[in-house]
């Protein structure tokens, strides 16, 4: 077991490692068969990971395996962890002053959070998409450029090629190509969210997570984001969080149910809705509460 | 009763007095500005009008010619039989050299009689004010006379010919002998770079030979351009204006003295109109004459514009650096609180603290060592050790930085978190978002820091007289020989021109319309400055605005 501090800072981490104590019973954990072995598909291993905000503990002993191209599901109620968890697997929450993860998650069986990991580099392979979709207030087309161009692709011709790619990748190509020098901000909300997609894919990663994609969008845009999702997961693996219940049972082959910070039931997502074996998770699916 | 009581009660309950409060809050504020502006209009753009030149004659039989430029009435002179009291009027009656004052106070019961003939004459000229008389004679060295008739049409090509003539003794003074001295004192300090170990190797003794005979021949060119210099100046004195005065004697005036001449009681309206253009446009382009009491203010709205075009060069990436540490980068705790009111507080230090400051600091401190290593063979003489434009803009550039700090902050913290998660996400490093994303976006917010760094620097005055503002500048900081920009110059400042003209001035009276023109031009000076980085923050928001979602 490993303990790594998340401050802003660079310097080594100073927190003293200490014996992890669970909080909760192991056998309140429920797992599934997969994960008590490395399957050979697995993308993203989350071994027992415990998450705090400063004081406060965010997740407790998570567990959980990502299959390669597949897509892998977080619901529960607001505050229940899922965002952290999901923020936790390209180190997002580094951001966050205080914030600070024991455990271990590895990716193709690297510890993200070694001393040697280039967390820049990290984020190039796990690439993100927010809640609020969050096009920077430049021209589409350098909307899209902005990742490559940041690693080092300076020639035109490779740029406008990856530009198409990426836009055409995120079903957003026909609808922009010809005011590609416009500002992203007069797209609509839907059409910004698959820019950002877009944008995400352009940095050509292996793992995209989303962050509740489709909250802000109407049922049109959301479903033509749910189509996307379905599609990337040819070449992608990925990682989503959703408020909405049917969209999970929808888009995601795998998922995981979490409740204060617990993950309480994680597998198929076809038997996660319909034999859940857990209680809460039964709850909250038939909309008992949450 | 009830209804004007619920009446009452919705006015109290729907803050209808707080309505009016606020409104006549901003109604007084808009009335103090528009107060303000039109008394200084007034005032100072009055005077470019050719005004009616009177005659009058006075129970003495003694005759005034001037223009009537105020009127009051005499304190205590109400009395029961005399309710309104007894008026006396205030001429400019112009030439100073003659009379003494240019003004005089006339009682309106001496008066006998006003009359305003069209032959009465205002000649502007390069000393001693303008002097107003009849017109009588024109002609070469007095020699040939000619009347009135013939003499007015031949004014307008004599004035033509004065001000070429002008022209070419200033172009003789200024570029050719400006050139030559320029050269002669290169070569001057160049021959004392050589002795300054105290021998001269034989190598060094051959370039030592060479630019003394350089000298000898610079010298012979000066003296040359001399003696061109005087025979232009003889060709000027040669014609001459005579004017009859008021008092009947005569003034001679040779034509190298004499600006403009003009009848203004025989102007049309239009006519009168060009006449206040042109004199407006001499106002803001020519050089001060007379102690900056005549002439215009050009030098001055130079140095201004030109020291705040420098400041800005040196605040805004200071400003921002700093801004971008302490919001981005400096761990957000007690000690970079304290220094946020530091920075706070030093915006409210008193601006004559800074220019101590800059006085012993910039001009002495670096500037003594600065002419030490790079200008040694000019010393005793200071070179940048002494005050300059530079410095004088270093000095406004500490003084505004807390604006630029401050406003360039909330500028960063406006950046919403999306964006900064975003580029983060893609794998941009925390330089390379602030870079790329932050920085573009907080844009606007930086220049709005710009713009009020621009309006309290381009006023100030207290720090500029200690760190290289003069009464009058000889050459601006800015002109053709190398390197161009001349930073340790002295320079003239708007600021200044009011202060000087206003208070330090010979000719109070004759001051009093410059000092307003001047605070007109300075207002304009930074309305127009503000005005364009205004413009360009427009642009920038119209860039980033958030469509919505």
């Amino acid at each position: 077991m490993e303990v790594h501090s998340l401050s802003l800072s660079s310097t080594p981490p100073t927190v003293p490692s200490r014996p992890i104590v669970p909080s909760l019973p192991q056998s309140r954990v429920t797992r599934d068969q997969s994960q008590a072995a490395p399957s050979v598909d697995a993308k993203i291993q989350v071994r027992n990971l415990d998450f705090y905000y400063g004081e406060r503990q965010a997740l407790f002993h998570v567990v959980l395996t990502v299959r390669t191209h597949s897509v892998t599901s977080f619901i529960g109620p607001s505050g229940c962890g899922k965002s952290t968890l999901l923020r936790c697997l390209n180190r997002m929450n580094d951001l966050v002053e205080g914030a600070r993860a024991v455990g271990r998650v590895e990716l193709d069986g690297t510890d993200i959070y070694g001393l040697d990991i280039d967390v820049t580099d990290l984020r190039k392979r796990v690439g993100m998409v927010f809640q609020k979709s969050n096009p920077f207030p430049k021209s589409i087309y350098d909307n899209v450029a902005y990742g490559p161009r940041l690693h080092g692709t300076k020639d035109k011709r490779t740029l406008d090629e990856l530009v198409e790619h990426s836009l055409q990748g995120a079903g957003l190509w026909d609808e922009v190509k010809d005011r590609l020098t416009q500002s992203a901000l007069g797209l609509s909300g839907g059409q910004q969210q698959r820019l950002c997609i877009a944008r995400a894919l352009a940095v050509q990663p292996e793992v995209i997570l989303m962050d509740e994609p489709c909250s802000a969008l109407d049922p049109i845009a959301t479903g033509k984001i749910e189509e996307l999702i379905f599609k990337l997961k040819d070449t992608y693996t990925v990682v989503i969080v959703t408020h909405n219940m049917q969209q999970a049972a929808r888009v995601s082959n795998q998922c995981g149910f979490f409740l204060m910070g617990e993950l309480v039931e994680f597998g198929d997502t076809k038997t996660i809705f319909t034999t859940p074996r857990d209680k809460r998770t039964e709850d909250y699916i038939t909309g008992r509460f949450g | 009763m009830g209804k004007s009581s619920d009446s009452m009660k919705s006015f109290w309950r729907g803050g209808e007095l707080f309505v009016w409060l606020t409104a006549s809050g901003v109604a007084i504020s808009l009335l103090m500005v528009g107060a303000m502006l039109a008394l200084i209009m007034v005032n100072g753009l009055g005077q470019f009008w050719p005004a009616t030149l009177h005659q009058i004659v006075l129970k003495t039989q003694e005759i005034v010619i001037g223009q009537v430029v105020g009127h009051e009435v005499i304190p205590n002179s109400v009395t029961p039989d005399r309710p309104n009291g007894l008026d006396r009027f205030r001429y400019r009656v112009g030439n100073r050299d003659v009379f003494g004052s240019e003004y005089r106070w006339v009682n309106g019961e001496d008066i006998l009689s006003t009359m305003s003939p069209k032959d009465l004459t205002f000649v502007e000229r390069r000393e001693w004010g303008p002097a107003f008389g009849r017109l009588s004679i024109v002609g070469v060295d007095g020699m040939t006379e000619s009347s009135d008739s013939q003499t007015w049409p031949a004014i307008g090509s004599l004035v033509e010919e004065s001000t070429n003539l002008r022209q070419r003794i200033e172009h003789v003074e200024r570029d050719e002998i400006g050139a030559i001295n320029y050269r002669l004192e290169k070569a001057r300090l160049e021959r004392q770079a050589l002795t300054l170990d105290g021998q001269l190797s034989p190598r060094e003794a051959e370039v030592d030979r060479r630019l003394v005979d350089q000298i000898a021949t610079l010298e012979q060119e000066y003296q040359a351009k001399t003696v061109a210099l005087e025979q232009l100046h003889k060709e000027a004195g040669q014609k001459t204006l005579l004017l009859t005065l008021s008092n009947g004697r005569p003034l001679r005036l040779t034509l190298d003295q004499v600006i403009t001449v003009s009848r203004p009681n025989d102007m049309s309206w239009i006519d009168k109109l060009v006449a206040y253009l042109h004199n407006l446009w001499l106002f803001v382009s020519s050089e001060p004459r007379e102690a900056n009491t005549e002439g215009g203010i050009f030098p001055a709205i130079f140095g201004t514009v030109l020291m705040v075009f420098l400041m800005t060069i040196a605040v805004m990436p200071f400003g921002v650096v700093a801004a971008v540490y302490l919001r981005e980068y400096a761990k957000q705790g007690v000690l970079v609180q304290l220094v946020r009111i530091a920075v706070n507080n030093l915006a409210g230090v008193p601006s004559i603290v800074f220019g101590v400051f800059g006085l012993a600091f910039f001009v002495y401190a670096l500037g003594g060592t600065i002419d030490q290593l790079l200008f040694p063979e000019s010393l005793p003489n200071p070179t940048f050790g002494t005050g300059g434009i530079l410095w004088a803009s270093l000095t406004l550039a500490l003084l505004t930085v807390p604006v630029v700090i401050v406003a360039t902050e909330e500028g960063l913290s406006a950046v919403p978190r999306d964006f900064r998660e975003g580029s983060v996400g893609l794998g941009a490093t925390k330089f390379e978002t602030i870079w790329h994303v932050i920085l573009p976006c907080a844009l606007p917010g930086i220049l709005t820091g710009l713009i009020l760094a621009m309006a309290r620097a381009a006023g100030e005055v207290a720090p500029l007289m200690l760190t290289g503002v003069v009464k009058l500048a000889p050459a601006l900081p800015l002109d053709s020989y190398l390197p161009f920009l001349h930073l340790d110059r002295k320079f003239m400042h708007l600021g200044f021109h009011i202060y000087d003209v206003g208070f330090q001035s010979p000719n109070v009276e004759a001051a009093k319309p410059m000092v307003y023109m001047t605070t007109l031009i300075l207002i304009l000076v930074v309305v127009l400055l503000n005005w364009t980085a205004v413009m360009l923050r427009n642009r920038l928001r119209k860039r980033f605005a958030m469509s919505a979602v």
